[in-house]
């Protein structure tokens, strides 16, 4: 009796559930049905949601008429680059704020913070500058530095929260055994250490892949990443929908899958171990 | 000795990250400070002259100014209203055990992922557009005029695209704090015979309340200096209906080249952020002593 009243509760749950998910989801997968369409079906009053001819003719022409395939290697560099910089440089910092704290520790930690909220905005007009008289402007290396340095206090704090979890005891076991420091961060750290590494690495490239405030006014459309790419739809093109759409689902693809693969160390992230 | 070295050791690996970021936010902040202070426009010849506070009078009187700042702190409230409440509801249902919870909760995060960039245009053209987008042909349906969003409501239009992408971010944090609620302490409460709301009251929202200042502050850095999806959709227009201080700074650099003025708004920007990361921090700061 009593079971038979849960499993209509669970099965009422269930349905509201995936009611309000799909809801939620469905501008992204109405833009990749609408990137299976022809233009005129596209734009069709009454919208076709699963009838209509179905065409992969939007993703070979966004693929022949404009540069997709540069535009992506730009946003696969800058994101994958700006992320592996960062952690050559977080790495021994967290490392030395994790395992060799004094007074000042908090104190660095709490600074490095800060950085983060400081707005773009109010360093757009120098760094703009600075980039146009170093040549930086409309270039990947000018993005990647950019991107690596605002995303670092992320990677410090993340690695940062992911090492503490390392016990000490281990460590020194270790040492009492006469491990070298080569040794013992090879054999015993590295492999401790590893899954909070790719953790913060994921992460790092997912923000910067979808990162829109430096890259678009670093760069100028043809240059760009992804990001700037499909704002070059904003002008009349935007108007073909299909094309639009097809552009837009191959933009978003890969980081929507890897963002799926890393829910968790999204919240712990993103929050600076606040929520875990 | 050993310790000595160690000591060492450690300073050098952190120093270059300390080195990068004092760089980073050092130079680039005094030199905001210094145009502020001077004309300097990027199409004139360079005269640059010392002005005191006159970009600041200049960007502050600017009736944009006003507008914008409102538009700032409107854009700011919606988002964070309908994020919080919305995701307090969504992660109340969702922790709730159903048939394929992990799929719905693929569907629910996937908002975050999507580039502004995309987000935008999608709601722009396919949902808001006055006469091919979804929400005018339901308009249609329920033989009501159909609204062009973008036109007619550029705020709102805005506020509801922006909060569509932060949505599945509350609603993860909130759920990943729900699912550290002591199961014990809720069915103790049960036992005493305290109803779904008293629960929901006494204990869940209690419970809830760090996970909701982090989220509230964290988009709140965020939200401050939302721009992509004003240049994509609006141009901070009608007029300057939807211009945040964000893209006010940005209008003033990339379009007029008054870099004087611009660096004045820059500054402002960072005055109100600051005070707005005091709160933030302290929070955070608490649970590293813990």
């Amino acid at each position: 009796m009593a079971r038979a009243s849960d499993n209509r509760h669970k099965l009422l749950v269930t349905s509201v559930a995936w009611v309000v998910a799909l809801a939620i989801f469905f501008p992204i997968l109405w833009t990749v049905l609408t990137s299976f369409k022809t233009e005129g079906a596209a734009v069709a009053i009454p919208p076709q949601f699963l009838f209509f001819d179905w065409t992969t003719q939007n993703y070979a022409e966004v693929w022949a008429r404009t540069d997709y395939l540069r535009h992506f290697t730009n946003s696969v560099v800058i994101s994958v680059g700006s992320s592996l910089l960062g952690l050559f440089i977080a790495i021994p910092a967290a490392w030395s704020l994790a395992f060799s704290p004094t007074r000042r520790t908090r104190g660095v930690l709490m600074w490095m913070l800060s950085t983060k909220m400081l707005p773009a905005v109010g360093v757009l007009v120098p760094i703009y500058l600075l980039f146009k008289s170093a040549g930086l402007l409309d270039t990947r290396t000018g993005l990647v530095i950019v991107l690596m340095l605002s995303n670092l206090p992320i990677m410090v704090w993340m690695l940062f929260t992911y090492f503490k979890e390392i016990p000490r005891d281990i460590l020194e076991a270790a040492r009492m055994d006469g491990a070298t420091p080569g040794r013992e961060l090879l054999y015993i750290l590295a492999p401790m250490a590893l899954p909070g590494i790719a953790s913060t690495l994921l992460l790092n490239v997912i923000l910067a892949w979808n990162e829109s405030f430096w890259t678009l006014n670093l760069t100028a459309a043809s240059t760009g990443s992804l990001t700037a790419f499909i704002a070059s739809f904003s002008a009349p093109e935007g108007l073909f929908y299909a094309k639009l759409s097809a552009a837009s689902t191959l933009a978003i693809a890969p980081i929507v899958v890897l963002g799926w693969l890393s829910q968790k160390q999204l919240v712990r992230g993103l929050t600076f171990g606040a929520v875990k | 000795m050993a310790s000595t070295h160690t000591g060492a050791t450690a300073r050098l690996m952190l120093s270059p990250a300390v080195a990068l970021l004092l760089l980073w936010m050092a130079v680039p902040l005094a030199m905001t400070l210094w145009y502020s202070l001077h004309d300097y426009q990027l199409l004139m010849p360079r005269g640059n002259d010392f002005v005191g506070l006159e970009n600041y009078v200049y960007f502050l009187t600017d009736p944009a100014f006003f507008q914008s700042l409102a538009n700032t702190f409107a854009l700011l409230a919606g988002v964070l209203a309908i994020t919080v409440i919305g995701g307090v509801g969504l992660a109340l249902l969702l922790d709730r055990p159903m048939h394929g919870q992990g799929i719905v909760r693929l569907l629910v995060v996937s908002p975050f992922f999507v580039m502004p960039t995309v987000s935008a245009l999608v709601w722009k053209n396919m949902f808001m557009n006055p006469v091919n987008g979804l929400f005018a042909w339901i308009a249609q349906v329920f033989g009501m005029r159909a609204i062009d969003w973008l036109a007619e409501a550029p705020l709102l239009s805005l506020t509801l695209m922006v909060a569509w992408g932060w949505l599945p971010f509350a609603t993860l944090i909130l759920l990943t704090a729900l699912q550290s609620l002591d199961a014990e302490q809720k069915e103790a409460a049960e036992m005493d015979g305290a109803n779904a709301f008293a629960r929901f009251i006494h204990i869940t929202l209690p419970h809830l309340a760090r996970a909701i200042a982090v989220v509230i502050l964290i988009q709140t850095i965020f939200l401050l200096s939302l721009f992509a999806e004003i240049l994509v959709t609006t141009n901070g227009g009608p007029g300057t209906q939807s211009t945040n201080l964000a893209y006010l700074v940005y209008s003033q650099t990339l379009l007029r080249f008054d870099v004087g003025s611009a660096s004045a708004g820059g500054m402002v920007a960072v005055v109100l952020a600051n005070i707005l990361a005091i709160f933030l921090m302290r929070l955070v700061g608490k649970n590293l002593e813990r």
